[in-house]
């Protein structure tokens, strides 16, 4: 029984991620490259710079330096295989949490759970921890820092899933005392309360300590001007239109993900369910469901 | 003469491994085995010591799925 809406799960994951790699291709893919280039421009000026102050080459572009993939495999294969399988794992947890929860709210019609469950995936693993560590393309990040980055963004998604789980334990503790409507905006509420303050107690990048010690007090680690030793700018900080162009198409691209998995499983699991519009068999409705759903009470007396 | 009885309370606690818990499980865990690869794996921590084989080739999705890279 539920294998069959894992393996649809599943399905509309990987399909999901594929179409979210189509617009990354076309649309993401060229500032890419320009990040990239950015990248190597300012390391030959770095490097332009060390040489005239007579220290030689001190750290000599590390992406070119150990190439293991040419630009072309990564462009067009690489992206494609990883948002292929990222969508697969996505449509693998999505699917986990839509039969948890329908198992214990199965008046929930599929397809309106579905739409529902995803929201709350994208906002959760993907909006939020964005909120606070935004997706930087190529260029910006400092290698010696990628353990602490990558702990500080899995804390981030982790304590994102977490109160979001509590919202909605506490939106559906209070709704039976305060009403649905009231509840759902007390647990976002809840929410936005527990991820503030985590957002707030968590250190930007750039205020990591070896940050601070090399490159001075900023709040990221996008590049900034390099300047000579007179001051002067000898290459420019990084491109804003590009930081933003880039950020904005990783929002969307992970929206069409979850927009295909939340829409595409809500039609199959309707299906599955049989035909939208079945009869239930009328079942007695006690005062805490009534007050729950009063759209199924107002069903039930008029039936 | 009024001995406490010890309700047999493991209805409470038993948890059977049914083949819905064990399909949802695996889902789960395959899913986030997957997430640790495509996200994680070989940066910050790496599995297969210092390879960067994985790293490299999804290194754009990396960049551009919101994971911390380089």
């Amino acid at each position: 029984m539920e294998l069959r809406h894992i393996y649809r799960g599943l399905g509309v994951g990987l399909l999901g991620g594929l179409l979210a790699f189509v617009f990354a291709r076309i649309f993401a893919e060229p500032f890419i490259q320009d990040a990239i280039d950015y990248e190597s421009g300012r390391d030959a000026a770095q490097d332009a710079l060390d040489h005239a102050a007579g220290l030689g080459h001190g750290g000599a572009g590390g992406h070119e330096a150990a190439e293991v993939f040419s630009r072309s495999v990564q462009r067009n294969l690489g992206i494609g295989v990883g948002m292929a399988v990222f969508g697969l794992a996505l449509g693998g947890l999505f699917v986990v949490a839509y039969l948890l929860v329908s198992r214990r709210y199965p008046q929930i019609r599929p397809r309106v759970l579905a739409a529902l469950v995803a929201g709350a995936g994208f906002v959760s693993l993907y909006l939020v921890p964005f909120a606070k560590y935004p997706a930087n393309p190529p260029a910006i990040g400092h290698e010696e820092t990628i353990g602490a980055r990558s702990a500080l963004y899995v804390t981030m998604v982790a304590v994102s899933v977490i109160s979001l789980v509590l919202a909605v334990i506490a939106g559906r503790w209070l709704a039976g005392r305060v009403g649905t409507w009231n509840a759902s905006l007390l647990g976002a509420v809840v929410f936005f309360v527990l991820v503030g303050v985590a957002m707030g107690l968590l250190p930007s990048f750039g205020h990591l300590a070896s940050n601070k010690a090399e490159y001075g007090t900023f709040a990221t680690e996008t590049p900034q001007p390099l300047r000579d030793a007179r001051g002067v700018i000898v290459y420019p900080g990084f491109d804003a239109d590009l930081l933003f162009r880039f950020r904005f198409y990783s929002v969307i691209s992970q929206l069409i993900l979850w927009l295909t998995i939340g829409f595409g499983f809500g039609t199959l699991a309707e299906r599955l369910a049989g035909a939208p519009a079945r009869v239930r068999a009328p079942r007695p409705v006690t005062g805490a469901a009534a007050a729950d759903r009063p759209s199924a009470a107002a069903a039930s007396t008029a039936s | 003469m009024t001995t406490p009885v010890v309700e047999p309370r493991q209805h409470s606690v038993t948890f059977p491994l049914t083949a819905r818990r064990l399909a949802l499980g695996l889902t789960a865990l395959l899913s986030l085995a997957l997430l640790y690869f495509i996200g994680v794996d070989q940066g910050a921590t790496s599995l297969f010591g210092s390879d960067t084989h994985i790293h490299e080739f999804v290194h754009d999705a990396r960049h551009f799925l919101g994971f911390p890279c380089h």
